[in-house]
């Protein structure tokens, strides 16, 4: 038996939470270091995963297999695919800046408690999700996925409700009975979207006996398993309800902005940039893979709730006078551009959608925490408390900036890549959807340069005088980011290599060709 | 008429075929060595009463825990010796000229009862919580039952330093009670089951030290309900023995598909009259519907549970539901297969109205105890929804998650015991808020509890919840599985509502303290919290265990 390494990549995070977890109360530092040393180690384990994936072999790769619940028909089964393997690789890599970022978020305000160790709570509770994100990337058996899909929500539950962004405009009474709203918010439409995804679990295991996705794949591609047309629809809906939870997309999406806003920025980073790629991510692999015919029945629906979620997300993005949740309502706007790029079903808008999911990690983590290290210096998260930073701190300006340019998909930076494929590929099928989001960018790019223009232009406020610019810490979360924005919005081969094939495999389920061109067409 | 016919009339509607005139009596035969858990335990009940009438006071308490433990654990012993004897599968037979069943089911459910008694026990026997009263360490219980709240002889009682001992032989008379109503292959041994195991509970839930007329008052409450339920079992017992001539479980049966070759002739004006059965099955399942707490039985829940001494709640509230869904599952898949299709559409009512009944009311309940009890009806609705289901697929489920249920309820209220301030244990909700920034241990422990019963993932909730909303899907009830979803999704919000209250809030001023407990409730919590990972993350082994039970012996 070879080496578990899917296995190993998800459970050294795991270890790494529950060390975390006991270091002792006095030995704060000594609990962010071991984290950041977990998570750089997952890193590297990610990166071998990466590295020994060959994107034109098989499917699945790397898989391992075991027993589990013999009873409920459950098995351990892992495997990765190219948009697995791209997630995984994002997910690993984004950890540590979150970690470091979030260096300071979880110091206690008073020392006084031998017993309560929150800081070792907040990044134990941060490598808990890591693993099980990245356990749900590679999960090949559909229980074990909904298992994790759920379990996940109860970290970043007290991620949410525990750690609070300190920057809040009211009292610390008003500031904590918001951020337990946003916590439960965010729970309850999670949950009732699982428990609506565990009817449909249990509806598919009764339908077609068996939890393995390749099993079940399998025996629909070769007849094996009919599924009445109503059957499909139902269990489909069920699926597609929690990941569109999740995802989020309108009009389940209201749990978002709160969660994100109230959220310290690190882990607003985790929730839109990490956790939320699950969903997307879910919707490619169970929801097309399983359901293909429903997938294309529902098709104009999701189609449009898709552009409704990209130009109201956008609107009230430009509406937003709160930083965070300005950014918040953008990433609605561009989790639309990624469902509508799944939906379209053209190869393009697809392999467009998951570089999409990757960029949007990378641009979102840049803004977000950059808008972080601002807001923690001021104290505010309101737009209007702001206005030039650009004199006073011109590296974070900047930095801000690139951000935000990769936020509204600058060609050059990593994110336009996956835009114009995601447009492109939407057009060709669907053309009218492809003008509407179009709209999209025009807006995203009035949210970004008129936020920035608010906060980094103009006069000095007052308490904005004395602002220390990045320091080396802050740097060496910024940076990186950006190198990588930059060298995906040139390079963007590595991941479009190993992408292509698994979307040639999501394409043959659905059983859908690309369209050809007209002129082509019309020889 | 002659005087023998007059007899053989008589003996024969008494069910008794081979006596003929002028036999003499003969004496049943008894399978002791089958019987021997339960014997054990009432046995270990009546030493226990002769030792709170021998024993000098000072002595009781030792004396009490330890025979109540050995007697336990010697029971749980004999239940694995008979599954090991095969008496689970292939060896599965009916004991004592009909009366009690010694199969898979009743195995399973024997040995889940013990041990979940045996955990309650030990928080019965905890000692450290309550501050010592006149130099006497003291428990949950009055020191003296019998002295009126309030009065001098309270008083007197509290300042000798008396304490309730009679708990522990109450609890082992319950405890023998629960063994033998899951096993009751006759409706007879069945009632008396239920009268054994509920007039101790009765009792046990007077005897609180503190807040006594509540206690009281639960008590009275208990008992009155419990009476008008079981008159309604008694009424549905005679009505069915008018329609079949017989009280066995198989011989109804045998009625009930028409298999039955010879008609009684002094019961031929009756017998096999479905008015009779269906009313009389009907009112039988309202006994049993009444034990488990299912809506619109449930009205008792809550109050009892929220005044008896917290470790009896704990005892009830798990022990009971294991034993009382235990009988209304050989009632319903040995007694009335024959009318599954006509009580479908009733139980499918009945559970709907429990699930959404629990889950609903739980959301406004203040008192942590209260909300427990409602929580407790909700989980009633889930295993009905695996009871429905009609497979030996479903009877599994329902053992399993009747093992999940109890042991995370026992773990639960013995949390409960712990938060207390100068009243006695801090039941309202708003005295637990920051609960987990001044005793982080207790409160994630507690939220332990909390997930496993919102059925979380990766907690024994969610696989209990799993394997019968699977098997409803199987069995055909895919709409109560739709409902079970929603249901859940409406419970998650009052558990998390406590996760909030204990993490998120600022902790009061005068807030309650955690009590440090001894190792006894210690082991409860611990036994709790192993069971709901260990059953969450690897169930195969118990699962398996639940699947070879799942067949009733006729």
């Amino acid at each position: 038996m070879s080496f578990p390494l899917l296995t190993a990549t998800a459970a050294l995070p795991a270890i790494g939470a529950i060390a975390t977890a006991a270091v002792p109360a006095a030995r704060r530092t000594a609990a962010k270091w071991l984290a950041l040393g977990v998570s750089l180690a997952t890193l590297v384990l990610a990166g071998v995963v990466f590295a020994r994936f060959e994107p034109g072999g098989d499917r699945y790769q790397l898989t391992e297999s075991h027993a589990w619940i013999a009873d409920f028909g459950v098995r351990y089964e892992l495997g990765v695919d190219g948009i697995g393997v791209a997630l995984l690789a994002l997910t690993a890599l984004l950890i540590p800046f979150v970690i470091l970022a979030g260096w300071h978020d979880a110091d206690p305000l008073e020392t006084n408690s031998s017993r309560w160790r929150p800081t070792q709570g907040f990044f134990a509770l941060i490598l808990m999700v890591e693993a099980m994100v990245i356990l749900s990337f590679v999960a090949t058996d559909v229980f074990l996925f909904y298992i994790l899909f759920e379990a996940m929500l109860i970290p970043m539950y007290f991620l949410i409700g525990g750690f609070g962004d300190r920057a809040h405009a009211g009292s610390d009474e008003n500031a904590a009975a918001q951020r337990s709203y946003a916590a439960v918010k965010f729970l309850l439409y999670n949950l009732a979207g699982g428990l609506i995804m565990l009817a449909a679990v249990i509806g598919l295991y009764v339908v077609a006996g068996s939890f393995s996705l390749s099993e079940i794949a399998e025996a629909r591609a070769n007849g094996s398993l009919e599924m009445a047309t109503s059957t499909e629809r139902w269990l489909f809906l069920g699926f597609f309800f929690a990941f569109a939870v999740k995802a989020p997309l309108w009009p389940l999406h209201t749990w978002l902005p709160n969660a994100m806003g109230e959220a310290t920025t690190p882990v607003a980073v985790l929730i839109t940039a990490v956790v939320d790629k699950v969903g997307t991510f879910a919707m490619l692999r169970f929801c097309l893979q399983l359901f293909p015919e429903a997938s294309k029945w529902a098709t104009p629906v999701i189609i449009v709730l898709a552009l409704i979620s990209i130009v109201y997300g956008a609107l009230l993005a430009v509406g937003q006078r709160d930083i965070k949740r300005l950014i918040a309502y953008a990433s609605i706007s561009h989790f639309g551009f990624i469902v509508l790029g799944i939906f379209a079903m053209t190869s393009q808008g697809q392999s467009g959608a998951t570089l999409y999911m990757v960029n949007h990690g990378l641009s979102t983590a840049a803004l977000m925490l950059v808008a972080g290290f601002l807001i923690t210096r001021r104290g505010s998260r309101l737009i209007a408390d702001y206005g030039g930073v650009q004199k006073v701190a011109p590296v974070l300006a900047g930095t801000f900036l690139i951000g935000g340019l990769a936020t509204l998909s600058l060609p050059g930076l990593a994110p336009f890549v996956s835009e114009f494929l995601v447009l492109v590929g939407v057009f060709s099928a669907y053309p009218v959807a492809g003008i509407i989001a179009t709209v999209g960018i025009v807006l995203a790019a009035l949210y970004v340069l008129v936020l920035y223009q608010r906060t980094m232009t103009g006069p000095v406020r007052e308490g904005i005088g004395g602002m220390p610019d990045l320091k080396v810490r802050e740097l060496a979360v910024a940076l990186p980011l950006i190198a990588l924005l930059i060298f995906l919005g040139v390079f963007p081969k590595p991941v479009t290599d190993v992408v292509n094939p698994a979307v040639q495999h999501t394409m043959h389920d659905v059983q859908k060709k690309d369209p050809q061109p007209e002129v082509e067409a019309a020889k | 008429m002659s005087a023998t016919a007059v007899h053989s009339l008589w003996t024969t509607a008494g069910g008794v075929t081979s006596a003929a005139p002028g036999d003499k009596f003969t004496a049943p035969t008894i399978e002791y060595a089958q019987l021997a858990p339960v014997l054990i335990v009432v046995g270990a009940a009546v030493l226990g009463i002769l030792v709170e009438a021998f024993v000098p006071r000072r002595a009781r308490y030792t004396t009490q825990v330890l025979l109540t433990v050995v007697a336990i654990a010697a029971a749980f012993a004999a239940v694995v010796g008979l599954a090991a004897d095969g008496y689970a599968g292939e060896n599965a037979n009916i004991a004592a000229m009909g009366a009690v069943a010694v199969d898979g089911p009743a195995l399973f459910l024997q040995g889940t009862i013990l041990l979940v008694s045996m955990v309650s026990v030990f928080t019965f026997a905890e000692r450290r919580l309550d501050p010592a009263s006149h130099g006497n360490r003291v428990d949950s219980f009055a020191a003296q039952a019998g002295s009126v709240p309030g009065s001098d002889g309270e008083k007197a009682a509290v300042k000798a330093g008396f304490t309730t001992t009679e708990v522990f032989p109450l609890a082992l008379f319950s405890v023998a009670g629960m063994l033998v109503f899951p096993a009751a292959n006759d409706l007879l041994t069945l009632f008396v089951a239920l009268e054994v195991f509920s007039l101790p509970l009765y009792l046990l839930c007077a005897v609180a030290r503190r807040k006594r007329l509540m206690s009281q008052e639960a008590a009275v409450k208990y008992f009155l309900l419990g009476a008008f339920s079981s008159a309604f079992l008694l009424f549905g017992i005679a009505l069915l023995y008018g329609y079949a001539g017989t009280v066995s479980y198989a011989g109804i049966a045998h009625v009930v598909d028409g298999t039955v070759q010879q008609i009684d002739p002094a019961l031929a004006g009756t017998m096999g009259n479905d008015a009779l059965l269906l009313i009389g099955g009907a009112m039988l399942l309202m006994g049993l519907l009444f034990k488990v707490g299912a809506v619109p039985f449930h009205m008792w829940t809550p109050d009892v549970y929220q005044g008896a001494p917290t470790p009896v709640t704990g005892f009830m509230a798990a022990a009971t539901k294991v034993a009382a869904f235990g009988a209304l599952l050989r009632l319903l898949y040995v007694v009335l297969p024959g009318l599954t299709w006509d009580l479908r559409p009733v139980m499918w009512g009945v559970a709907i109205v429990t699930m959404l009944g629990g889950a609903i009311v739980a959301i406004t309940q203040t008192d942590i105890k209260r909300l427990l009890a409602y929580s407790s009806i909700a989980h009633a609705g889930f295993i009905l929804a695996g009871v429905i289901a009609a497979s030996p697929e479903g009877v599994s489920s329902v053992l399993f998650y009747l093992g999940v249920y109890s042991f995370v309820t026992v773990g639960a209220f013995a949390v409960v015991t712990l938060v207390r301030d100068a009243d006695g244990e801090a039941t309202h909700l708003s005295k637990w808020a920051g609960l987990g920034r001044r005793s982080p241990l207790t409160a994630a422990v507690f939220a332990v509890f909390l997930l496993s019963f919102a059925g979380i993932p990766l907690t024994s909730g969610f696989s209990g919840k799993f394997a019968v909303f699977k098997a409803a899907a199987d069995g055909g009830a895919g709409g109560l599985v739709v409902v079970g979803v929603v249901s859940s999704a409406i419970a998650a919000f009052f558990y998390v509502r406590v996760i909030v209250l204990m993490f998120f809030s600022e902790p009061k001023a005068d807030g309650p303290t955690v009590a440090v407990p001894s190792p006894l409730t210690m082991t409860t919590i611990a036994v709790g919290v192993a069971v709901t990972l260990v059953l969450g993350l690897a169930p195969q082994y118990f699962l398996d265990l639940a699947g070879q039970a799942g067949v009733f012996v006729r």
